[in-house]
């Protein structure tokens, strides 16, 4: 009689462990599922990028001025949309991080607590406009403004993209900046006040440094965000690939792969392909920053 | 020295303390403040202009023809129903791939997995997949899904690498509701003689439920705005829906890629009658999601 229940019992227990072992193997396959979505995409955007890189070399692709890619005696080089790229980064980031910075210590600190709420739902709101959006209304108001302002023939201007792109990167500098300064510890500005510091001072000189790999990360997400950015500026730079201008038409890395994609073929598409590659390694590079200086950071506290 | 801290921040709010040297002028704090003032009102008016101006000039031609029709060069209509249709079942068929594998990922991480060199590779990769420019997923989404597994231009393949895209969201907004459930659950748990899977049924999926949705929530508002990743797998097509499942091999544009679409048309009136159906969709997002939030905080 006990000889039946134990082994019923056993049984039951058997089939309790076969199922703990295949749950905890279906959770390791998920939880394995984003290394193998990072080692495909890298393994397909190196083994797709690389035959045109290959075909052009590596030295003409990276820093030949013309791109041609249709002419009779097709022409691959990318030099004025990487310099476009870092440009208009650099113009988004020379824009967007004051602006970003100094909104975000007005939310923490200095708005009154109605406005503080409305300022922080409009920071959400932005970060979630479609890229399309913006887009849209910069071809149809900031273009022709620039235009105007600067009597230009045509406002898809590379200044255009850099104004776009500084509000679109606003959201992720505000956001991420607010998080790292509530982080700041209240005795930190306690402690200022006593010294006798005004309010102002404590915010600028005690509180914004103490929160300053917070607020880096902020921008190096904000520069993540500008470089990847396509839809957008696609509708607002005006598309030609030329050196970067402030006031000219020019094509970005992003914009040059989406606005030659649907008619390309051959070597011309693989050098799409190799473009993607290179913005890959970009946005790569720009992680492992973004990861040393979270390290950092968790070391400093 | 232990202060009490917990107390103050709940005064602090009533009643800023004021540093005695306040009362004299000094250009520096003048000048900052002024600065953050500035820097406020300039995002306050650059959203509120925004959103303002999509609505004004959006909202006037979104009736419910348009909203309900579809477009037909030979009836002179313009219509998004398909745009509308396509969106809710991209985002489902994403949701359904994506969410149990996120969720799944996030329990692994928090649950089963010891602190070691596979967490930190994993987590590395979560980073990195959120990093990635939503152009290098239609080019990879385009090469693996359309051309290697067949698939053409469809909105699985959409679907496919939408999913990829928006894992990192549900990944970690889950991780960190599964943190704030207290140790004691899984200990009293295990006590009672619960086994894992048990436990993660019973107790922690249920406990980071509004968690999960908030993940889902914010996943829906990614898959909305997205476009560029969608023109290269899911195509441009405005199909109405005729099968639910052969519907997911056929071509289909979202509202996002419908209004790039008609803006590179030239079409700027239907381009912001859509911009204003896709602003009030995201506001709409945002505040499920703040209210799924603010009750999880109760």
């Amino acid at each position: 009689m006990t000889d039946v229940k134990s082994s019923a019992l056993s049984k039951a227990n058997r089939a309790k462990n076969t199922i703990e072992t295949v749950m905890n193997g279906i959770f390791f396959v998920c939880g394995a599922a984003s290394i193998l979505c990072v080692a495909v995409i890298a393994g397909y955007m190196i083994v797709s990028g690389l035959p045109a890189i290959q075909e052009v070399g590596l030295f003409n692709f990276l820093f030949g001025t013309e791109w041609a890619p249709t002419a009779e005696n097709p022409q691959f080089g990318i030099l004025p949309m990487i310099l476009t790229t870092i440009t208009g980064t650099l113009g988004a980031i020379l824009v967007g991080t004051p602006l970003g910075l100094f909104t975000a210590a007005f939310i923490c600190y200095l708005a009154p607590k109605k406005l503080r709420t409305v300022l922080t739902a409009a920071v959400e709101l932005l970060a979630g406009i479609p890229s399309v959006i913006y887009g849209l209304v910069g071809i149809t108001v900031i273009s022709p403004l620039v235009a105007n302002l600067f009597d230009l023939p045509s406002g898809a201007t590379l200044f255009t993209a850099i104004v776009v792109l500084s509000v679109m990167i606003l959201p992720t500098i505000v956001s991420v900046s607010v998080t790292s300064l509530k982080a700041v510890p209240q005795e930190y500005s306690d402690g200022s006040l006593a010294l006798g510091a005004t309010n102002v001072t404590t915010i600028f000189k005690m509180n914004v440094p103490a929160a300053k790999s917070g607020i880096i990360t902020g921008i190096v997400l904000g520069v993540g965000r500008a470089i990847g950015e396509t839809m957008a500026i696609i509708m607002v730079s005006g598309n030609v690939v030329n050196m970067p201008n402030l006031f000219g038409s020019v094509r970005f890395l992003t914009t040059g792969i989406v606005s030659e994609m649907s008619y390309s073929s051959g070597l011309h598409r693989q050098a799409l392909f190799s473009i993607g590659l290179i913005l890959f390694i970009f946005i790569f590079v720009i992680n492992l920053v973004l990861t040393g200086i979270l390290k950092k950071g968790s070391k400093q506290q | 020295m232990t202060v009490n801290t917990a107390a103050r921040p709940a005064v602090l709010s009533e009643q800023k303390p004021r540093s005695l040297t306040e009362t004299r002028f000094r250009p520096f704090d003048l000048v900052f403040k002024s600065l953050s003032v500035l820097a406020g009102s300039i995002t306050l008016a650059v959203t509120v202009g925004l959103i303002g101006y999509i609505l004004v000039k959006g909202l006037p031609n979104v009736s419910w023809q348009f909203l309900s029709g579809t477009t037909s060069v030979l009836n002179d209509t313009v219509g998004i129903l398909p745009g509308i249709v396509n969106t809710l079942y991209i985002i489902v068929l994403t949701l359904i791939v994506a969410a149990p594998l996120g969720v799944g990922g996030a329990v692994y991480l928090n649950e089963y997995a010891k602190k070691g060199r596979l967490t930190k590779v994993i987590e590395f990769t979560t980073e990195a997949l959120a990093g990635i420019p939503s152009i290098i997923y239609g080019l990879f989404g385009m090469m693996m899904f359309n051309n290697l597994l067949g698939l053409r231009y469809s909105i699985l393949s959409g679907c496919l690498t939408l999913s990829i895209m928006v894992l990192p969201t549900i990944i970690r907004t889950t991780q960190e509701a599964l943190r704030t459930v207290p140790t004691g659950y899984r200990e009293g748990a295990a006590g009672l003689g619960a086994s894992k899977w048990h436990t993660i049924r019973t107790i922690l999926i249920p406990c980071c439920k509004s968690g999960i949705i908030t993940s889902l929530i914010l996943s829906i508002g990614r898959i909305v705005g997205e476009s560029a990743a969608l023109i290269f797998t899911a195509g441009i097509a405005e199909n109405l829906l005729q099968n639910v499942f052969t519907h997911s091999l056929q071509s289909g544009a979202s509202l996002s890629v419908l209004l790039y679409k008609y803006a590179d048309q030239g079409d700027n009136t239907t381009a912001f009658a859509i911009a204003a159906v896709l602003v009030i969709l995201v506001l709409a997002i945002n505040l499920s999601a703040r209210f799924v939030s603010a009750r999880t905080k109760k």
